[in-house]
């Protein structure tokens, strides 16, 4: 996609379709949850729950296909032009960071 | 110079000779006992109550682009204090208060227009709400007004009242509230700062905050370094980007939030309205725009100019209310960007560096709160201790589960 298209999210199964069919969660990081049994959980939560990169440029985040097949995407997108660069399914990411599902 | 009745006339029969500018155009020195970051609203508002409230001297203010090119500018214009919770209300409520003395105090026409601000409800339940949070104004020195539908109609004969989906209910009035020429604001500030020996310098980005062992002792700047003793921090919907030149990471999301203003009318508006069921606010400028906005755009985003969908959501609320705006056209849009906090509240607070400071969070309540964020921010550089009215706004409420959620939406930056 160019620069200026307006946001046209590539759905990996469902093509090309517009941002407003999805609602936004935010950073993917959220993925990765902390372990609650180690030592450092406590402050581990608190950056999982209230911290974040808030980067200008390229930006990995969730994105909710609400109003069509409801699967997770994480949609790296730069956050000064808008344009979307790669999506992904979020299970696939999780499963790839070795998570169960 | 002082601005006044007589010195028109005088200047007026002189040909306009005398006026000299508005503020002195500084050029950076090597050290300041306080650096502030960001001559926005706020920015500058800091530097004049610390000059002025707190007697403090070798004051700066450093700025990116032009003076007032930010978020002051960008904003929808309107000041209120109709706020519920604890934590903000006698902050909001200062706030309005300095607005109400705002002109006097800077000798500066910030054409301050207490022309009211009215929430429509549209439900029962949503009365209720509105009840509490008037009664919550209330005891907190705010004045609120509940109106009737016959007092709505009376008032606002314009408004659809009858819709069958969303009827009007009634309304909760702030009629001290009102809008503020938000480029005279940061105008005012900058003159009144200025003729008190603040350095605003324009052109002047700062690339750098320089640590020495958990202290922060200056900041490095296009225009060279500038040594300080106090470095404040107070760019929010660049804050991440500021602070993690100090390797913080802050509980912000950037996010943008269009405006909108329509072709020029005669008087249609007499106040500030917003609409409960949607989310759409809307006043009216002195030129005879309509002034307008709603929700953010809902991603992260550093753009300054948002997408269609949100255009058409706002405009769809608009003509909820107010079904006579249909063949209007919109003359400009814009967007800017909002330091969307993890509760929705802002933070005026020191940093866990040394001798840094962090104002910032505001989503998209900074306007009306410039006074009193200046004043509070200036009153923790020059103590170090929290304003008064400002104990809540701390980065620690959210591990000590302190949040000021008025929406109620959790740590859901897009939500708030």
């Amino acid at each position: 996609m160019k620069k200026g298209d307006g946001m046209i999210i590539n759905h990996p199964l469902l093509g090309p379709r517009d941002a407003a069919e999805f609602t936004y969660l935010g950073d993917a990081s959220l993925i990765d949850r902390p372990d609650g049994m180690t030592d450092d959980a406590l402050q581990a939560f608190i950056d999982y729950a209230y911290l974040r990169d808030n980067v200008a440029g390229n930006h990995r985040e969730l994105w909710f296909h609400e109003q069509g097949d409801r699967s997770w995407l994480v949609v790296t997108r730069h956050t000064v032009t808008h344009e979307i660069v790669n999506v992904e399914l979020a299970c696939d990411v999780a499963r790839s960071r070795g998570r169960s599902k | 110079m002082r601005f006044s009745g007589f010195k028109i006339i005088s200047e007026a029969l002189r040909g306009h000779k005398g006026w000299d500018a508005t503020w002195r155009d500084a050029s950076p020195k090597s050290r300041y006992d306080y650096i502030i970051i960001g001559g926005g609203g706020h920015g500058l508002a800091t530097a004049y109550y610390l000059a002025r409230r707190y007697g403090k001297a070798k004051i700066a203010v450093v700025e990116k682009g032009w003076l007032g090119g930010g978020n002051i500018g960008r904003n929808t214009t309107i000041i209120r204090s109709n706020y519920m919770l604890d934590g903000n209300e006698p902050f909001y409520e200062l706030s309005l208060q300095l607005w109400e003395g705002l002109e006097q105090d800077l000798n500066y026409n910030a054409m301050v227009s207490q022309r009211g601000i009215l929430n429509l409800f549209h439900s029962d339940a949503q009365r209720d709400a509105f009840i509490r949070r008037g009664n919550a104004m209330l005891l907190n020195g705010a004045d609120a007004d509940l109106l009737t539908t016959e007092q709505i109609k009376s008032r606002y004969p314009f408004l659809n009242t009858e819709n069958a989906r969303f009827p009007i209910k009634g309304g909760l009035a702030q009629h001290r509230g009102g809008t503020v020429r938000h480029d005279a604001v940061a105008w005012g500030y900058a003159r009144a700062a200025s003729r008190l020996g603040v350095d605003i310098i324009q052109n002047c980005e700062v690339t750098g905050i320089d640590i020495k062992k958990n202290k922060c002792v200056g900041v490095t700047t296009t225009r060279g370094p500038i040594k300080g003793g106090k470095i404040a921090c107070c760019v929010a919907g660049s804050s991440s980007q500021v602070m993690a030149m100090a390797g913080m990471r802050l509980p912000i999301e950037s996010h943008v939030l269009q405006a909108f203003v329509s072709e020029g009318l005669k008087p249609l508006i007499p106040g500030v309205i917003t609409f409960g069921a949607g989310h759409f606010y809307c006043s009216q400028s002195d030129k005879g725009g309509l002034v307008f906005g709603g929700d953010i755009d809902g991603y992260n985003s550093y753009a300054q100019r948002g997408n269609l969908p949100v255009v058409e959501d706002v405009c769809e609320g608009g003509m909820a209310i107010f079904p006579n705006l249909g063949r209007l056209r919109l003359l400009r849009m814009w967007g800017g960007i909002m330091d969307m906090s993890m509760d929705g509240s802002p933070i005026i607070d020191k940093t866990s560096i040394e001798n840094l400071y962090f104002n910032g969070g505001w989503c998209y309540g900074g306007f009306k709160a410039t006074p009193a964020s200046g004043l509070c921010y200036a009153h923790l550089l020059a103590t170090d201790t929290p304003h008064e009215t400002a104990t809540a706004y701390r980065f620690d409420r959210f591990e000590k589960g302190l949040m000021i959620d008025e929406k109620g939406q959790g740590n859901q930056p897009n939500l708030h």
